[in-house]
C-alpha cells in the first residue's frame, strides 16, 4: 500500500471508530487490568506495520546488554528451540487454510498483509550453529524441510517434537545431528480445518510424558460459526507414547506460547484474546493452565465480562470461566514465552520472556518489542519490564516483529523475528 | 397530441429499471438473510447477506448513475432529483449497513438489520417513483 493510500485508511479508520484513542494505554497490566467499556466504531481501529529494512539499526537492549543478528534471509521463522550442545533450530513456516467469507475477509486480509513478509513460508527446520562459542553462528543448514507449518519445537531425551499446523511429529535425535536421520513420525493429527489460527504452540510436561499443544480459535469471536470451533481455543495434553490426548484446559482463545515452568512443573501459556472491542479490550495474558480449566472464550472474557457477539450465550460457562493471572496488555499480540535463568543477568534472572507481535487493532500501535516479566515466589510480581525494543521505530515504521523468544541457558536470549526473516541473539556483557 | 405527450413526466431507460429492480432484489435478499441470521444465530445467513449487500452496492451505483444521467436529460427534473436523492440515500444506508456487516458475529445485530429494512423500504420508494413518473397520468 502506499503512503497516500495508508493515510486515507488511517484518516477514515480514526474519523470511522469514533471515540479517539490516540492516547497512552491505561495501566492494564498484572493480576487486576482496568477493563473499559465495550466500543466498536463502523470501522475497528486499525495501523498496520510499515514494514523497512534495519540497515545499520539495531533492535534496543538495557544497558550491559549486547544484541547480534545471528541469521538472516529466513522464511519467516517462528519459535526456535536450543539444543544441549548449543545448536539452535528455527522452525519456519506460514500456515493458515482460511477461506474468505465475508467481503470483510477480503479487504482486512489485503489491509493486514501489508504488515507481514512477503517471503514464502519455509517449512523447515534450520539449524544454526556456533562451534567456538564466539557468538557467530557460521554454521545454517536445513535440518528438516517438506514440512507443514512447523510451529512449535520440544525436545525430551533423544526426541524432538515438532507441532506442523496439522500434526504432531516426532524425530530422533542425536546431538550433534545437523540433518534429521529421516523422515519423521506423526504422534498424532492435531485440528487444522480452517486453521484461522493455525500456530500450534508445543511444550513437553517435566518428567516428557506428556506434551501440551496450544490450539487457538478457528475465528476471532465465532464468526465462522460455532461448528468451526469443535476442538478449538484449547490445549491439549498428549501422551508422548500412545499419541492419545485429552484437553487440558478449553476457552483459551489463542495459546501461542506454552512453556513448564522450571521447579514447580506448572503449565503457562500466553494467549491472544479478542480483537473488534475498543483499543483497551480485551488484555492478552500470560497465565499458569489449570488442568480443566476453562479460561471463557467465546462466551466472556477475564472471567465473567461476557461478549454477546457470541451466541447463542451460555450463561454456566461465564460462571465457570477462570480470570488469568497476568495482562499482558490489550492488542500486544504475545507469541512467545521463555522462562528464565540466572544466567541472564541478576535483574532478568527470575521471571518470562514474553515476544509481543505487536498489534492491528489500536490506533496507538503497542506490543513489537520483548519484554521481561518478572517472578516472585513461582508467580509475576510488578510490571513488565522492556528487553528488547526498537522494532516499531519512532519514524513510525517497522523493521522487524518478534515471535518466539527462547533462553540459551548460557545467558542468551534466543527472539525469531519473522518481518526481517532474523534471528536476534541477546547476551549479557558481563559473563554470568 | 402535445397534451397528452407532456403528461409524460419522463422515461426511465429499460437499463437503469433492471438496475433498480436488481438493486431493490438484493437489499431484500439481505433483509430475509439478517431476519434467518437474527432467528438462528446460523452464521450462513451472515455471509449471505454481507454479499447481497455488496451485490445492491454494486448493481445500486450503477443504478444511481442511470439515474443522474437521466437527470440531466429529462426535461422534467422534480421527479428525477427526487428519485436521484432516494436512490442516494439507499446507497448511503446501504453501505453503513454493510460496515456493520462487518463486524464479528452477532455484533452485527441488531443495528444491521434495522439498516436493512431502512434501505429495503427506501429502495421500494425509489423504485415506485421511477415508475410512477412514467405513468401518462389522465390519458387513460
Amino acid at each position: 500500500m502506499n503512503r497516500l493510500d495508508f493515510l486515507a485508511i488511517a484518516a477514515l479508520a480514526t474519523l470511522l471508530a469514533g471515540c479517539g484513542s490516540g492516547n497512552a494505554p491505561p495501566e492494564q497490566y498484572g493480576a487486576n487490568p482496568q477493563l473499559p467499556a465495550q466500543q466498536r466504531g463502523l470501522l475497528p481501529d486499525m495501523v498496520i506495520a510499515r514494514p523497512a529494512a534495519w540497515g545499520d539499526r539495531l533492535p534496543t537492549v538495557p544497558q550491559g546488554y549486547t544484541v547480534k543478528a545471528i541469521a538472516t534471509d529466513l522464511r519467516i521463522p517462528r519459535q526456535t528451540l536450543v539444543l544441549p550442545n548449543g545448536d539452535i533450530l528455527v522452525a519456519e513456516g506460514r500456515g493458515g487454510s482460511a477461506p474468505k467469507l465475508k467481503p470483510k475477509d477480503v479487504v482486512a486480509g489485503y489491509i493486514k498483509a501489508k504488515g507481514t513478509s512477503p517471503v514464502r513460508g519455509g517449512n523447515r527446520l534450520t539449524l544454526l550453529r556456533d562451534a567456538n562459542g564466539d557468538g557467530t553462528y557460521e554454521t545454517k543448514t536445513v535440518f528438516a524441510d517438506g514440512l507443514n507449518a512447523p510451529y512449535g519445537l520440544a525436545l525430551v531425551g533423544d526426541t524432538l517434537y515438532v507441532a506442523d499446523q496439522d500434526a504432531l511429529l516426532k524425530f530422533h535425535y542425536s546431538v550433534g545431528q545437523t540433518h534429521a536421520s529421516g523422515k519423521p513420525v506423526k504422534v498424532t493429527d492435531l485440528p487444522s480445518a480452517i486453521n484461522h489460527h493455525w500456530t500450534k504452540a508445543l511444550a513437553a510436561s517435566a518428567d516428557g510424558r506428556y506434551l501440551y499443544v496450544g490450539i487457538g480459535s478457528n475465528s476471532n469471536i465465532t464468526e465462522r460459526g460455532m461448528t468451526a470451533e469443535v476442538e478449538r481455543a484449547r490445549i491439549w495434553q498428549v501422551d508422548a507414547q500412545t499419541g492419545m490426548h485429552r484437553a487440558y484446559a478449553t476457552g483459551v482463545r489463542n495459546p501461542t506460547a506454552l512453556a513448564v515452568q522450571p521447579g514447580t512443573g506448572a503449565l503457562w501459556a500466553v494467549v491472544n484474546e479478542r480483537d473488534e472491542l475498543g483499543p483497551d479490550l480485551v488484555p492478552d495474558y500470560l497465565s499458569s493452565i489449570r488442568e480443566g480449566g476453562f479460561y471463557g472464550w467465546p462466551w466472556s472474557y477475564w472471567g465473567q465480562h461476557v461478549d454477546t457477539r457470541a451466541q447463542p450465550q451460555d450463561p454456566e460457562k461465564v460462571a465457570s470461566a477462570i480470570v488469568p493471572d497476568y495482562s499482558l496488555g490489550s492488542h500486544v499480540a504475545a507469541l512467545g514465552v521463555a522462562f528464565s535463568l540466572p544466567a541472564m543477568g541478576a535483574k532478568f534472572a527470575d521471571g518470562v520472556f514474553v515476544g509481543e507481535h505487536g498489534s492491528w487493532n489500536r490506533s496507538n500501535p503497542v506490543g513489537y518489542k520483548v519484554v521481561f516479566v518478572p517472578f516472585h515466589d513461582g508467580h509475576p510480581a510488578g510490571n513488565p519490564i522492556d528487553f528488547v525494543t526498537g522494532f516499531r521505530g519512532d519514524d513510525g515504521l517497522t523493521r522487524g516483529r518478534p515471535v518466539g523468544v527462547t533462553v540459551d541457558p548460557r545467558g542468551a536470549l534466543i527472539v525469531a523475528d519473522d518481518l526481517s526473516n532474523t534471528i536476534w541473539r541477546v547476551t549479557s556483557n558481563t559473563r554470568q | 397530441m402535445s397534451v397528452a405527450i407532456d403528461r409524460i413526466r419522463w422515461t426511465l431507460h429499460p437499463l437503469n429499471a433492471v438496475l433498480l429492480a436488481g438493486s431493490l432484489a438484493l437489499f431484500l435478499g439481505a433483509l430475509l438473510s439478517d431476519i434467518a441470521y437474527y432467528r438462528s444465530y446460523a452464521i450462513q445467513w451472515n455471509n449471505f447477506s454481507s454479499w447481497l449487500l455488496a451485490g445492491g452496492l454494486v448493481v445500486g451505483a450503477f443504478a444511481l448513475l442511470c439515474g443522474i444521467v437521466a437527470l440531466f436529460r429529462s426535461r422534467w427534473r422534480a421527479w428525477p432529483v427526487a428519485y436521484v436523492l432516494l436512490l442516494l440515500a439507499v446507497w448511503i444506508l446501504g453501505f453503513i449497513d454493510a460496515l456493520v456487516h462487518a463486524r464479528d458475529a452477532f455484533a452485527s445485530m441488531p443495528a444491521g438489520l434495522v439498516l436493512s429494512v431502512v434501505a429495503v423500504v427506501l429502495a421500494c420508494v425509489a423504485l415506485w417513483i421511477a415508475l410512477a413518473g412514467m405513468r401518462e397520468r389522465g390519458a387513460s
